[in-house]
C-alpha cells in the first residue's frame, strides 16, 4: 500500500530528528533509554506537561513524534538540566528538548497557545540588533505579540523596578563595529529554522 | 593569569546590584579582572534552544575577543552565561563540524578562536582561588547569627559541574560560613526557579517560586542567598504575586552572595546597592548584633 503524504512526513520528521540528535556530542545515547522515568521524576515542571520527558522518548519510538511537537512539553522545559544530570544512560534530554523546539518551529507544529516561540523569536531579534538583551524592548515586543493585556499586568512590576533604577529605559548596545561583526557572522549561518 | 570579567546582559540594569557587589568584593579582595571590552550576549537559552548555530556563533565571539586580548579565562557571576559560554566551549571542542562552521563565521568578522579560554563562575573564584584565609582575614563585620538559605539554582552546577557537586553543592554554604553567617539546611538548594517560564508559563513558575520560599522559610532562613540574576529576580520581584496567588505572606529578602560577603567585608549597604531591593534586605543586616 502506498504511503500517504502524512506518513511520509512523519518518517522524514523522525529521520531529521534522529540525525540532529546524533549530531549533539553524546547524542547517540538516546538509543540507550531504558524508560526508567528518572528524568520525569526529576523534572520540576513535568506535572504540567502533556507528555513527561520519559514519554517523549517513548512517543518517538512509537512513531508519534508529531504529538509531542504539538504538545506543551517542549515549551515547559526551563533548562534546569536535572534530567540530563541524573539520566543513568547519559542522555542529554535538555538538548533533545531544544531539538524538538527547533523542529516544532520549522514544521510550524507548535501549539497555537504556546507563547515561548514568540519570546525566543523576539529575543533573537533583539540580540541580533543590539548584541545585548534590551530587557524592556524585549518584554514590550513579546507581550504585544502574545498578550497585549499582559503588558498592563506588568505595569506595577515595571514601576517598582523603575523606582529602584532596575528598569532599562534605553537599550544597552555593543559598539557599531561589534554590531557589524555580528551581522557578518550571522550572514554565514543558515539556521533560520530547525536545520543546523 | 589575566582574567576577563563578563557581566552579562542581566547585570547591566535589572540586576545592577549584583554587578556592583561583584566588582566591590573583587576589588577589596585584591582579585584583578578587567571587563571584556564590547562583550555581547552569551547566546542565552532563549536563543540557543531554537537557533543553535547562530547562538554558538554569537557566543563564540566573546571567547574569541577574550583570546585576542590575551586573557586566560572569562569570569562571570551569571549562572546562565556561565552555562552557555561553557556549553559553547565544550561543543566546539567535541564537534568538529560545528567547530568548522563557527570558525567560518568568526572569520567573516575577522575573528578566530582556538579554544583556549576557560569559563568560570565568580563563586568558584571566591571559594577556590581567593579562598578561606584571605576572605576571613578581611571580614570586619561578623554576620553571627544570620540564618541564610544558600540557593544555587540550576545552571551553576548543571550540566557542567566543575567546581561543585550537581546534587549537593556546598561551596556557597562554606563561603557564607566564613562570614559568620549560619547556612540552614535548604533541601531545595538546586531546584529550579522557573527561569524564563515566569514570562511564558507564569502559573507554573510561580508555584516553583512558592515552593522555594516555603522551604527556606520553614528551614528558618532570614535571607535567601543566590548566585544567579534570574533566580534573584524570580524569587524577589514575583514574591508579591506568589502571595496573592497562593494566599501566603512571604516577605523573605533575596540577596546575591556578593552582597552578603560585601557587607561582611565592611562595605556600606548603598555601595552594595542593598537599598535597591524590592523586598527590603537592610533590616536583616541592621538587626545583627555582631560587629
Amino acid at each position: 500500500m502506498p504511503a500517504t503524504s502524512r506518513e511520509l512526513d512523519l518518517n522524514r520528521l523522525r529521520q531529521v530528528f534522529l540525525e540532529n540528535v546524533y549530531s549533539i556530542p553524546g547524542g547517540e545515547k538516546i538509543d540507550l533509554c531504558i524508560q526508567c522515568g528518572t528524568c520525569s521524576g526529576s523534572c520540576p515542571t513535568s506535572a504540567a506537561m502533556d507528555y513527561t520527558p520519559r514519554e517523549i522518548i517513548a512517543a518517538f519510538r512509537a512513531g508519534m513524534l508529531d504529538r509531542v511537537l504539538r504538545s506543551n512539553t517542549l515549551w515547559l522545559c526551563a533548562s534546569c538540566y536535572s534530567c540530563a544530570a541524573r539520566c543513568p544512560s547519559g542522555i542529554k534530554l535538555t538538548d533533545v528538548m531544544y531539538e524538538l523546539k527547533r523542529l516544532a518551529i520549522a514544521y510550524g507544529l507548535y501549539a497555537p497557545n504556546a507563547t515561548a516561540p514568540n519570546l525566543s523569536k523576539e529575543f533573537i531579534a533583539v540580540i541580533n540588533k543590539y548584541g545585548r538583551n534590551a530587557e524592556t524592548e524585549l518584554m514590550t515586543r513579546y507581550h504585544l505579540k502574545s498578550s497585549p493585556l499582559g503588558l498592563v499586568g506588568l505595569a506595577p512590576f515595571g514601576l517598582r523596578m523603575l523606582a529602584r533604577g532596575r528598569l532599562p529605559i534605553t537599550p544597552d548596545s555593543i559598539s557599531p563595529q561589534g554590531r557589524q561583526q555580528i551581522r557578518k557572522m550571522l550572514d554565514t549561518c543558515q539556521d533560520g529554522g530547525g536545520q543546523r | 593569569m589575566k582574567h576577563a570579567y563578563y557581566p552579562g546582559c542581566s547585570l547591566m540594569v535589572s540586576n545592577k546590584p549584583y554587578d556592583a557587589s561583584v566588582r566591590a568584593v573583587a576589588r577589596k579582595l585584591g582579585y584583578e579582572m578587567a571587563e571584556l571590552v564590547d562583550w555581547n550576549c552569551c547566546g542565552a537559552t532563549a536563543y540557543m534552544s531554537v537557533r543553535e548555530l547562530s547562538a554558538f556563533v554569537v557566543s563564540a565571539r566573546n571567547l574569541a575577543l577574550a583570546e585576542q586580548l590575551k586573557f586566560d579565562d572569562i569570569i562571570t557571576a551569571c549562572s546562565a552565561c556561565y552555562t552557555t559560554l561553557n556549553k559553547t566551549n565544550h561543543y566546539l571542542a567535541e564537534n568538529p563540524r560545528l567547530r568548522a562552521r563557527v570558525a567560518a563565521a568568526l572569520d567573516a568578522a575577522g575573528l578566530g578562536y582556538s579554544g583556549g579560554i576557560q569559563v568560570r563562575h565568580f563563586l568558584d573564584v571566591m571559594v577556590n582561588d581567593i579562598g578561606q584565609e584571605a576572605i576571613k582575614a578581611k571580614v570586619v563585620r561578623k554576620l553571627t547569627g544570620l540564618k541564610v538559605a544558600p540557593y544555587y539554582g540550576c545552571q551553576i552546577t548543571r550540566p557542567f559541574a566543575t567546581f561543585d557537586d550537581p546534587e549537593q553543592p556546598t561551596s556557597m554554604d562554606l563561603l557564607l560560613s566564613w562570614t559568620g553567617a549560619e547556612p540552614v539546611t535548604f533541601s531545595l538548594k538546586t531546584r529550579c526557579c522557573g527561569g524564563m517560564l515566569m514570562s511564558t508559563y507564569p502559573k507554573v513558575a510561580l508555584d516553583l517560586v512558592r515552593a522555594l520560599l516555603a522551604h527556606a522559610t520553614d528551614a528558618g532562613a532570614q535571607l535567601i542567598v543566590t548566585a544567579c540574576p534570574l533566580c534573584q529576580l524570580n524569587l524577589e520581584a514575583y514574591q508579591s504575586q506568589v502571595n496573592s496567588r497562593f494566599a501566603t505572606n512571604f516577605a523573605l529578602p533575596i540577596a546575591y552572595f556578593t552582597q552578603v560577603v560585601g557587607y561582611a567585608l565592611g562595605f556600606p549597604t548603598k555601595e552594595l546597592m542593598l537599598h535597591k531591593a524590592l523586598v527590603p534586605t537592610e533590616p536583616v543586616f541592621a538587626g545583627l548584633r555582631g560587629g
